[in-house]
């Protein structure tokens, strides 16, 4: 209890600190890809140290409720990074129904970051937040069905039980299908909620194509850095759903658990790097129709689960 | 316990007539409503508050002249739970009406306003009670009637005679689905008493659909809702409130009412159930984001949250023939959800009405910026925003996550032998993170719209937060959303003995040891809360803590370099919900419309959006207009001529005669 205790808050603590290299690892590989040599390793803590120690400047139109978004946003992912397991240890807190808590925590600092878009009064804005609802609108019930999925096949109801679970090979031979294509439609979201390529383009300058990175347009210096930060995290948080089903093993040493686990999500972020770097991003409006296949994916465990 | 339950009906009757004889003296006539509704509300709390707490069930039989039904009284827990909102919401928005009616100056039409909100709510408490098939239906049009004569308030308005006349035909048409079913009942059963409808008289499947239908009119149910967009923009906010919070609750009630009377609960009622569930909950979630009435879309939000009560019926229907927890979680989270929806659809409603009075306008694109000029409604209306989206620690994620839960718990391999609640278990969730994610979008969108951003039109640029006779009681409603909310555990509690005692659902021995597990794993969600305001109040002081010293300014909105913005620039409601349009456009035919800019140098150009209610649009409007058409028919053989007629009563005989010899 203590040691799962004490393997949690490890967990949670490696994320407060390595989340931002995540970015690294991403930028690197669409560098090398591109045959560039990339910005440093550290850049992404050296960007947020520097956004710490600015000014700011807010808008006359905006209101308490825009500089309540940042700090709601970041708030709400340091809930859900203590809802998450890490390395097939139960996660810090964790009880039947947490995946509900994680899900709706996200909504709520998406809420508050979407108000805080229109508290800006600018049409960009507006356009981004508005994208950026109907969109997560449609990925929720694929996160929410493919983690329903899972709950199935392992016959649990709490995500920390679940992650624990799937480390049993006695789930991989007859559900194998079925835990392909939840992986699958998890990729998408993944995609989606972090604002990457091919939903999303988080580099792109022009306003009318972007969807968060134009939410965020008159957020600056410490504000900015939160945005940032937790949008570190919402990638770590995210991707640890994704390599816990990718390398279930729980080999039952705490420390090599870990370290597969940080290898897993390397590899993950490289893989988003390739895929930023193969892909351009789709046109608006096929973005329902992507997130809608993601749906039918995270449903088609039922056809090996209920029989 | 019977005696205050009496007491409290009569004193809404005794308040509310007490208000029409003060017509002279309006200072003291608008102070007996409230403080009338306040009293026979605590009257009734005590009885209520012992049913709930393990009493005995309060039976009342008094002495009745009518040759059928009888006049019968019971309070069980089903009762007691939906009086609950009634009792709790209703004195709040009383206190509120006083305020809101004031500043309009129709003292005629406010003396009557005061008079059948003192009937609606007595209706109301009354339609719980009734334990009759007759006496029901009375107290149901006591309170139908009421509700319509608060609907017209302002009469001499065309739009509001219209809502009126939509709204009474629908109560009424849904009325004679009742009738149908309590004579069918009655005729099975020898005697309307409740008590005598035990196993529905072998009819249970016409009486289930029939009383479908003849409460889902009232509740909602998406196809049968056309009548609550119009009403609630037509009547005042307070009256809107009551009967989108708590009235509507009373169709859910009587459909409860009538299940329980079953033997067993068949598993296509939880298919009925369920797919009521999607089409209210998804349609009146889409609806609700492309309307630009304020009110309206509130009205639309409601038909969505009775979607999400009947989806927690439906997966209660499944629940009951498996092991596990699954009935009785679905069955207390819809419990939940009816009384948490009063809490905050009632707060909505209120919010908006102090809005709308300030500003003079419910047109949601006219608006914007008015968090600035009224910070506390804002704040308030804001709380309200986010529990009616479910999020958590607020008091509309207590139901959902009780529903959810038990739809998660239904596709378990272990949980259900039969793959009705697994496939409806999978159907539920994925139905209803559709609509937390949709409604999200909605409540951003009035929010965003309403209260953010610039001012888009002059309306109200002098609005104000309204006085205290008319902030007070938001602020109380919101608080309860929180209160509610962060006190789940305490809820889950309170309705475990009401969920596990539904009569299919404690066929064997009442077992609310599953929801007891539940209220200790809301807990958690409460703790999260805790340190989640803990992170938020850390986060936001050591902001203040960097920023402190350094050079802070403020400026104009970053306009991509462009200087001569204005406020009409700004994102609208009607934009926000552009994606909504294109991608549901089969389902909604939103008509678009108005002039595109053309040309290298386009002048003039405009862009309206209208979506019409497809149901009244397609198939009411169409339908009452044949029926208008046969009607005009029918007119040739009503002349006037009284020869006519003494033909008609001779032809008459004649049949009869030849009828008979026959």
């Amino acid at each position: 209890m203590i040691a799962d205790f004490f393997a949690a808050l490890f967990g949670v603590t490696l994320a407060l600190i390595l989340a931002p290299f995540l970015r690294t690892l991403i930028n690197r590989t669409k560098a090398r890809m591109a045959g560039r040599q990339g910005p440093p390793l550290l850049q992404p803590y050296w960007s947020l140290a520097r956004l710490l120690r600015k000014g700011a400047v807010y808008s006359t139109t905006t209101t308490w409720m825009f500089r309540a978004g940042p700090v709601v946003t970041l708030a709400t992912m340091f809930g859900a990074l203590c809802l998450v397991p890490f390395g097939g240890n139960p996660a810090l807190l964790h009880f039947e129904g947490d995946v509900l808590l994680m899900a709706y925590l996200l909504a709520l600092g998406r809420f508050f970051t979407i108000l805080a878009a229109l508290d800006t009064g600018s049409s960009f804005e507006g356009m981004g937040a508005n994208r950026e609802a109907f969109f997560s609108a449609l990925s929720e019930p694929a996160l929410l069905l493919g983690v329903a999925g899972l709950g199935a096949i392992t016959g649990s109801v709490s995500i920390s039980g679940i992650y624990g679970r799937l480390g049993n090979s006695a789930f991989l031979g007859s559900h194998l299908p079925a835990m392909i294509f939840i992986l699958a439609a998890f990729v998408i979201v993944y995609l989606t909620e972090n604002a990457r390529i091919p939903v999303d383009d988080p580099t792109t300058h022009l306003e009318l194509t972007m969807i968060h990175e134009v939410m965020v347009l008159d957020h600056c210096g410490v504000d900015l850095a939160f945005i940032e930060y937790a949008g570190a995290l919402k990638l770590w948080v995210l991707g640890l759903l994704i390599t816990g089903i990718v390398f279930p093993v729980s080999t039952g040493s705490f420390w090599l658990d870990a370290g597969v686990s940080l290898a897993c999500m390397a590899v993950l972020q490289i893989c988003v790097g390739l895929v930023e770097s193969l892909m351009a991003r789709l046109k608006m409006g096929r973005v329902p129709l992507l997130l809608g296949i993601a749906f039918v994916m995270s449903t088609l465990w039922i056809m090996w689960v209920v029989r | 316990m019977a005696f205050f339950l009496l007491l409290s009906l009569l004193m809404y009757l005794l308040s509310g007539l007490a208000s029409l004889a003060m017509g002279r003296h309006p200072a003291w006539g608008t102070r007996i409503v409230p403080f009338g509704s306040a009293a026979a509300s605590l009257c009734a709390l005590i009885p209520v508050l012992y049913v709930l707490a393990g009493g005995t069930p309060v039976d009342l039989r008094a002495a009745w002249s009518l040759p059928v039904g009888s006049f019968h009284l019971h309070l069980d827990l089903l009762s007691a739970w939906f009086a609950l909102p009634v009792i709790l919401v209703s004195p709040i928005v009383s206190f509120y009406g006083t305020g809101y009616l004031r500043r309009h100056d129709r003292p005629r039409e406010t003396d009557a306003c005061g008079f059948f909100l003192q009937l609606l709510t007595g209706g109301m408490l009354f339609v719980l009670l009734a334990s009759d098939g007759l006496l029901f239906l009375l107290a149901w049009e006591i309170m139908s009637m009421s509700a319509f004569f608060l609907v017209v308030f302002e009469h001499e308005e065309h739009e509001v005679q219209r809502a009126g006349w939509i709204y009474l035909v629908a109560t009424h048409l849904g009325t004679a689905f009742l009738f149908a079913m309590f004579v069918l009942l009655g005729s099975r059963c020898g005697s309307f008493d409740f008590g005598d409808f035990d196993g529905l008289g072998g009819v249970a499947d016409v009486v289930f659909v029939l009383a479908v239908v003849g409460f889902g009119a009232k509740a909602g149910f998406f196809g049968l809702h056309v009548w609550l967009p119009e009403a609630h923009p037509a009547a005042p906010s307070h009256v809107s409130g009551l009967m989108s919070g708590v009235m509507i609750k009373t169709g859910i009630y009587g459909l409860l009412r009538v299940m329980v009377l079953a033997n067993d609960w068949p598993a296509w009622w939880g298919w009925v159930l369920i797919g009521i569930g999607i089409a209210s909950g998804l349609g009146g979630v889409i609806y609700a984001l492309v309307q630009h009435d304020l009110k309206r879309l509130l009205a639309y939000s409601s038909v969505e949250n009775i979607g999400i009560i009947c989806l927690g019926l439906g997966m209660s229907v499944f629940g009951v023939h498996s092991v596990g927890p699954v009935a009785l979680f679905a069955m207390a989270g819809a419990l939940l959800h009816v009384l948490n929806h009063a809490v905050f659809k009632s707060c909505l409603f209120l919010g908006a009405g102090a809005v709308i009075q300030a500003v003079g306008t419910r047109e949601i694109d006219l608006l914007g910026g008015v968090q600035k000029r009224m910070p506390r409604t804002a704040a308030l209306f804001l709380l309200a925003c986010a529990a009616v989206c479910g999020l958590p620690p607020l008091n509309g994620f207590v139901g959902e996550f009780l529903i959810y839960l038990a739809s998660y718990w239904s596709v378990l391999p272990q949980g259900l032998p039969s793959v009705n609640p697994r496939v409806g278990g999978f159907v539920v969730i994925s139905t209803l993170a559709l609509i937390g994610g949709l409604a999200a979008m909605c409540f951003t969108k009035v929010y965003g719209a309403v209260f953010l951003g610039e001012p888009r039109s002059g309306c109200g640029s002098s609005a104000t937060d309204p006085g205290r006779d008319m902030s007070v009681p938001v602020t109380v409603l919101a608080a309860l959303c929180a209160v509610f909310g962060l006190g789940g555990s305490l809820l889950m509690l309170l309705v475990a003995s009401v969920a596990a005692r539904i009569h299919p659902l404690a066929m064997a021995a009442p077992d609310m040891a599953p929801l007891r597990e539940a209220s200790a794993v809301y807990l958690n969600v409460t703790l999260a809360a805790l340190v989640l305001a803990a992170a938020v109040y850390g986060l936001w002081r050591l902001r203040d803590r960097l920023l402190a010293g350094r050079v802070v300014r403020t400026g104009p909105t970053w306009g991509c370099g462009y200087p001569h913005g204005t406020p009409r620039m700004q994102y609208t409601g009607s934009s926000f919900a552009q994606p909504i349009i294109a991608a549901f456009r089969s389902l909604l035919r939103s008509e678009l419309g108005g002039d595109w800019p053309a040309g290298y140098l386009p002048g003039r150009s405009s862009f309206m959006t209208h979506t019409p209610g497809l149901f009244m649009h397609r198939f009411y409007t169409p339908l009452f207009a044949a029926f208008a058409r046969v009607a005009v028919r029918m007119r040739r053989i009503q002349q006037g001529g009284t020869h006519v007629y003494v033909f008609y009563v001779v032809l008459a005989l004649v049949a009869v005669l030849v009828w008979s010899l026959l």
